[in-house]
């Protein structure tokens, strides 16, 4: 730019005929793409307003307010089929948010687990995570749910063959059973324990870094924060006098009472999208460490390091910053994923909104709520692991 | 030092000796990979009971106890189950596959014309092996034959109406085959139209790159299953009334966008790691956008994404098999849809059929990322520093 700057005050610049303007051509294709992009929105809307007069659907959101009248197998909130379609929409909500979170967790798990043993110097262990991986990496999703769905849940024996398991927990083909947990008086009081000593172990961790940055002595921080959070709650349930009772599972003539059940449409969907998501993970966190230079580990052992300093304070937060953006899609990913639930009928957002969309044929506005709940969720969890993110390349320098 | 008396000195070389047992062979491998100390004799212990509890049931389940023969449900049941095997057999039913396997094939593709989807499926192997072996000169008349020539005849072929060959409507395809049209024709559309959406989003003029920015990001941001839906019922809507649309068009036209956008993130990255000396490079030798564009910058950034890309395609094979939620069988649906046959239902049956789709779809997916391991080696001229 500043070359023709000075071109131009020292002669004048050659004229350029208009049709070779860089400047206009580019308007000038812009204005076209423009042009040819509103018509063919013009044109769409068009058809669509004609298609809904012909079919006689009124557009708008109004619809969310009628009666639903269908039931719903799984909802964390009360709902009947008296609710309103905004209530089941809001059902299918939280049904995708449980499963993305607790399949999060647990994906993450494995995959860390996996990931750790394909960078194992033993051969058996190396070779037993390498084969989980290509396994799961090359299957697709859906074929993991309908694998656990039909293949394994379904064909276990009915309520009254429970298998039975350790814990007093219950496997049979309506699903797993485990017992409940009944809250008595004063358990408020191991919440406020808890939080407490969340707040207490901040505080050391605060100390503790002061201090050694004062005097070089170091302090068994996670030693002593572990013990304040197991601790303190512990303390508090001890003298609160056990406020706890278990709500068993038991065998009737017919089904199994009491204690909590987990369907096997939430059950299998769950393990699926765990154990696939968690080969994609294992690879990301496998090419994370190796992605810290060998250099990095030579010199913290020359500064001194005993080998699990140099892991805590030196490779893992390297690592970390590689692993984390990429970490980022594969949560999204499974979040994503979690919409093949319709395909075994567990009632997620997308099942729900199907449902909804059949009865009422409001195409446009289910769709419209589907694209703004998933791209929300998806800028939120990008969002939430930018700041993660930023947090961590701190924390390396 | 002179204090010493050296009263032996060797005079000749000690005769060259084998290293100690435990230190070659197997037992240095054993020392070194497995046991090289408590905590890896404690993984290794802990491995060889994972290979113990797993290897020996799955290989009783698919091969010691499985079922090969039979013409029907009594060869997979118990007899409590109306059937022929002892109280308490678990093993495949392969039986199950054998025959069903033609259905999990080509779906309820017309018998008497069945041989068209054999000889598409032949023309295929026949340009895509030269296509994918290096050696093989004439790769430009190959990719023409394959991209231009191959869809144009196969669509004759399969789909019918002409030339004296009856028509088969669409709904009547299945199985692997509409799996390996969605994947083409997927893959097909979405590399040039990927790499078309990277260079918008490059792109200086704000309106173009605008709207790549907004088509990828909402591409990517929604889940396929939404997309197919939206190609389903949405479609027909955004047309003029009266307009009919094929219902396998309306996924290609889904899977084919949704691929396009994760593709244009991958070439995005390649274009990303080109040196700006490249672009300036081109720039002084006073060549157009596009001579810049296809001689000088997407060589490279293609080459350096390769396996980005192939992770795409293996992504886009897996995704093929949302299409039976929308209500078409591709391999996973036919043998989801077999399930219910009550000829063959039994507790075996399911969980028989999906092994062998997956074993199928581990089978492509699995040579596809082999392939692009070989390919980046060849294509590796040794720049990375």
């Amino acid at each position: 730019m500043a070359t023709q700057d000075s071109v131009a005050e020292g002669r004048e610049a050659p004229r350029v005929p208009l049709l070779y303007d860089p400047k206009l051509r580019s308007i000038a294709y812009q204005v076209i793409v423009f042009v040819g992009l509103f018509a063919f929105v013009y044109w769409i809307v068009g058809n669509t307003v004609a298609n809904l007069q012909r079919a006689n659907i009124a557009s708008g959101f109004g619809f969310l307010q009628s009666r639903a009248g269908f039931d719903i197998g799984q909802s964390m909130i009360e709902y009947t089929s008296d609710s309103t379609y905004g209530r089941a929409l809001l059902v299918g909500l939280l049904n995708t948010l449980l499963v993305a979170v607790l399949g999060i967790a647990t994906a993450t798990v494995i995959g860390f687990i996996v990931g750790v043993g394909r960078l194992s110097k033993n051969w058996l262990i190396n070779r037993i995570c390498l084969v989980y991986v290509e396994v799961f990496r090359n299957i697709p999703p859906l074929l993991v749910i309908f694998f656990w769905y039909f293949g394994v849940l379904s064909v276990l024996p009915g309520p009254r063959d429970s298998i039975e398991l350790p814990f007093n927990t219950y496997l049979n083909g309506r699903g797993f059973y485990f017992p409940k947990f009944l809250w008595g008086e004063g358990s408020g009081l191991i919440v406020i324990a808890f939080l407490l000593a969340l707040v207490f172990a901040f505080f050391v961790r605060r100390w503790a870094y002061k201090r050694q940055e004062a005097t070089g002595q170091q302090f068994p921080v996670f030693l002593t924060s572990l013990g304040l959070i197991v601790g303190l709650p512990l303390l508090a349930f001890v003298l609160t006098g056990m406020p706890l009772e278990f709500s068993y599972p038991e065998l009737s003539t017919f089904n199994l009472r009491g204690g909590m059940q987990v369907k096997p449409e939430f059950l299998s969907l769950y393990l699926a999208l765990s154990f696939y998501t968690a080969a994609f993970i294992a690879e990301i966190v496998r090419a994370g460490v190796l992605g810290v230079s060998h250099g990095q580990t030579e010199a913290s052992f020359a500064l001194g390091l005993r080998p699990r300093q140099a892991l805590r304070l030196v490779i893992v937060p390297q690592a970390l910053r590689i692993i984390i953006p990429p970490l980022t899609s594969q949560y999204l990913n499974l979040t994503k994923n979690s919409s093949l639930a319709i395909a075994i009928g567990y009632p997620d957002l997308v099942a729900t909104g199907g449902t909804a969309l059949n009865q009422t044929g409001q195409a446009i506005e289910i769709v419209a709520i589907w694209l703004v709940v998933y791209l929300g969720l998806s800028l939120m969890t990008s969002a939430f692991m930018n700041w993660f993110n930023a947090r961590m390349a701190l924390v390396e320098r | 030092m002179q204090e010493h008396d050296l009263s032996f000195v060797r005079a000749q070389m000690v005769a060259e000796q084998a290293p100690p047992l435990r230190e070659r062979g197997l037992v240095r491998w054993l020392r070194k990979n497995l046991f090289a100390n408590i905590t890896d004799t404690i993984f290794t212990l802990i491995g060889l009971f994972i290979i113990f509890s797993i290897v020996p049931p799955v290989l009783n389940w698919a091969f010691f106890n499985a079922q090969w023969f039979g013409t029907d449900r009594t060869f997979c049941a118990t007899v409590v189950q109306g059937g022929m095997q002892p109280e308490g057999w678990s093993g495949a039913c392969w039986a199950f596959v054998r025959a069903k396997f033609l259905q999990f094939m080509v779906g309820r593709y017309p018998v008497d014309e069945r041989w068209r989807v054999y000889l598409t499926g032949l023309i295929f192997v026949a340009l895509l092996v030269p296509m994918l072996m290096p050696r093989v000169p004439r790769k430009g008349l190959n990719a023409i034959l394959l991209f231009l020539v191959f869809p144009i005849v196969g669509f004759f072929l399969l789909s019918g109406g002409y030339f004296g060959l009856r028509e088969v409507p669409t709904p009547l395809w299945g199985g692997l085959t509409v799996t390996l049209v969605l994947a083409y024709v997927g893959i097909a559309v979405s590399l040039p139209f990927g790499i078309v959406l990277a260079l918008g989003r490059r792109s200086q003029m704000p309106v173009v790159k605008l709207i790549c920015i907004i088509f990828i990001e909402t591409m990517r941001g929604v889940p396929l299953i939404t997309i197919l839906f939206m190609a389903s019922v949405m479609l027909p809507l955004f047309l003029p009334p009266g307009t009919t649309f094929d219902k396998l068009l309306r996924a290609l036209i889904g899977v084919a966008l949704f691929a396009s956008a994760y593709m244009a993130e991958v070439i995005r990255g390649g274009l990303q790691a080109i040196p700006k000396g490249q672009y300036e490079g081109a720039d002084a030798l006073g060549l157009s956008y596009w001579q810049k564009t296809n001689l000088i910058v997407l060589p490279q950034a293609i080459k350096l994404v390769i396996p980005g890309i192939v992770n795409t395609f293996i992504g886009l094979f897996k995704d093929t098999s949302l299409v039976y939620i929308i209500g078409m069988f591709d391999l996973l649906g036919a043998v989801r849809l077999n399930f219910a046959d009550a000829n063959w239902a039994s507790a075996q049956t399911p969980i028989t059929g999906l092994v062998f789709a997956g074993f199928i779809f581990w089978l492509f997916c699995f040579g596809m990322s082999r392939y692009s391991i070989f390919m980046e080696r060849r294509l590796d001229t040794g720049h990375k520093r």
